[in-house]
């Protein structure tokens, strides 16, 4: 079995902030707009070498939607910043209305989404954004996996014209993708390859994913693991051929179970292949202060979990 | 360079579209649209530098934003007559398969809407995002808005208005159509907004006031003092004061007419008040 492995850990949206450095750098057309939180969202490098294409909008994000939409108008690519509950819940009229409907090349770049934005609490960790960006006819949604994944998306999300649902996080997580890779919008990636089970991961899951199928293979049970960086458009195909072969698939998402990736890979496989199929997600719930780690644990969004639910998947067979 | 006259004829001829395009489909906003018809028509045909043809980054050219979208049939008959789609299209209003949609969209790619509007309240802010990359882009055109009254409660305008003034966005001029009236009546019954201009001046805006805002003279007079003032480091302003349903006097100074179609029998009252001047689609 192909093994990952890391030396360094990093938080993905100090990959956000890493490609925005670079699209400042290469593309005149991209400006960045935030509101009030640029140290968490990173942005520091492309506001001080590009302090004339910043929009500092302050604490007002509908406004800052509105703007960004507006900015599209004579060619510019904004790509707003703020955390995730405060980039969908807060101005869903705004994105559906003045973005998605009126088809602007807006990028929406949400930070701190999920359990793991920690000790805040609920009132920040939006576990429902996916769902409703997903559900926006003509949106893009991606939730990059680790640090090189989430700078290589940022950068390809500029060559792609239409609206965007940027995901990433606040945590450290290990960093096991390639630094040089070229990130194709909608394109699921094979990490392992296996014959029992599938599991297909997005974000902060897939290395979760990956360590699962490790205790998998002490187990016995040779199972395939695909990062699923675009929950849309989704890559059916990978999933359908894949199932093809272990009959069986696990979906793991930092998200609610309702509305997140596990819904439209079942989608895809109640039309194409039904097939047995676990959830490890959040249960319809909100959730609460505590460390990333305790968060995960307490929540079921680990490796352990995945464990337990590719078990349980393959006796449904 | 059209003449009042011309001007005025235009704007009858945009009331008999207003009137006849909410009468076939019985639905539509004719109140807020013929409050607004002179406005548009001298905003359209004397007041903003247009450029040919109609592409979407309106480069070198002045833009407008409708923020206030359910008075689509005011806006579609000014860009019809503009020339940025055919005249007869107007007669596809709300129907399926056009695009004419009831409230305006880009969805349908119908030229001249570079914003879907309806949802209150967004319509400045993204006529803020416009004018700021006109200064990226070196370009000194101007960026037109327009909003209703009753709009305002939404809160978002708030952030705009704030923030306009706080980047110094001196090259908008946002007007708002002060009818007084709103889908549950007066707007000073529903939720009294006090001195607009006051608001906008502790803001930090530049206010100019157009007293007869369903007279072309004045309108073009007053547009002239707010285009002035553009360029001056502080956004600006216009409060329009109209009628509600103006060039018809049964829907005149009401808030009954706001998305309510005439029948058949006040259609042809409401024609006889306008007599077709540029000719029916």
């Amino acid at each position: 079995m192909k093994t990952y492995t890391y030396t360094e850990k990093k938080d993905t949206r100090s990959g956000f902030g890493a490609g925005l450095a670079e699209l400042g750098r290469t593309n005149p057309n991209v400006v960045a707009l935030c509101a009030d939180l640029t140290p968490s969202l990173k942005m520091g490098e492309f506001i001080k070498e590009n302090p004339d294409r910043f929009f500092q909008i302050g604490i007002a994000e509908a406004n800052m939607m509105g703007i960004a939409a507006g900015m599209t108008i004579g060619g510019k690519i904004p790509f707003t910043g703020t955390f995730a509950n405060f980039s969908t819940g807060r101005v869903y009229d705004q994105i559906r209305q003045s973005i998605a409907y009126s088809d602007k090349n807006v990028k929406i770049c949400a930070s701190h989404a999920g359990l793991t934005l920690g000790e805040d609490g609920a009132t920040h960790q939006i576990l429902e954004d996916i769902g409703l960006m997903k559900m926006l006819p003509g949106m893009t949604v991606i939730n990059p996996c680790d640090f090189n994944q989430t700078k290589a998306a940022t950068i390809a999300i500029a060559e792609h014209h239409g609206p965007v649902y940027l995901r990433f996080g606040r945590p450290s997580v290990p960093i096991f993708t390639p630094a040089d890779q070229k990130f194709e919008i909608g394109k699921a990636i094979h990490l392992t390859e296996g014959t029992d089970v599938t599991i297909v991961a997005t974000g902060h899951l897939v290395w979760e994913a990956l360590e699962a199928s490790k205790a998998l293979y002490e187990q016995g049970i040779s199972a395939e693991v695909i990062n699923i960086h675009t929950i849309k458009p989704l890559d059916t195909k990978a999933i359908l051929d894949s199932v093809s072969k272990t009959g069986c698939i696990v979906t793991a998402e930092e998200h609610n179970y309702l509305g997140g990736l596990g819904e439209s890979v079942a989608r895809e496989l109640a039309i194409h292949k039904p097939t047995p199929q676990e959830f490890v997600a959040t249960q319809d719930t909100f959730g609460e202060s505590g460390t990333p780690a305790q968060l995960m644990d307490k929540y079921g969004l680990n490796a352990e979990a995945i464990v337990n639910a590719a078990q349980k998947v393959i006796k449904r067979k | 360079m059209a003449n009042t006259n011309e001007l005025q004829d235009l704007t009858t001829q945009v009331r008999r579209d207003i009137l006849r395009m909410v009468h076939k489909v019985n639905s539509g906003h004719p109140g807020g649209s013929l409050g607004c018809a002179e406005f548009l028509v001298a905003l359209y045909n004397e007041i903003m530098d247009r450029k040919e043809g109609f592409d979407m980054d309106g480069l070198n050219e002045d833009l407008f934003f409708l923020s206030n979208g359910h008075i689509s049939p005011v806006f579609y008959s000014v860009l019809a007559h503009a020339g940025y789609f055919p005249i007869e299209e107007l007669s596809t209003f709300r129907l399926i398969d056009s695009r004419l949609q009831g409230h305006p969209t880009t969805h349908e790619g119908l030229p001249g809407v570079r914003i879907a509007s309806g949802s209150l309240g967004q319509g400045l802010s993204v006529a803020l995002g416009a004018a700021q990359t006109k200064k990226l882009n070196g370009d000194t055109h101007l960026v037109y808005s327009l909003h209703g009254d009753g709009e305002l409660q939404e809160g978002q305008n708030w952030e705009a208005i704030m923030y306009a003034s706080a980047k110094k966005v001196d090259n908008i001029i946002a007007t708002v159509d002060l009818n007084g009236q709103q889908i549950d009546g007066a707007t000073d019954h529903v939720l009294p907004m006090g001195s607009l201009r006051a608001k906008f001046e502790a803001f930090g805006w530049d206010v100019i006031d157009i007293e007869q805002g369903n007279d072309i003279e004045a309108i073009l007079k007053g547009m002239a003092e707010a285009k002035a003032l553009t360029g001056k480091g502080k956004p600006v302003c216009v409060l329009l004061k109209t009628v509600m349903g103006h060039g018809v006097d049964f829907m005149m100074h009401t808030h009954e007419w706001h998305g309510k179609a005439p029948n058949d029998e006040q259609l042809e009252s409401a024609l006889a008040q306008n007599p077709e001047t540029l000719g029916d689609y």
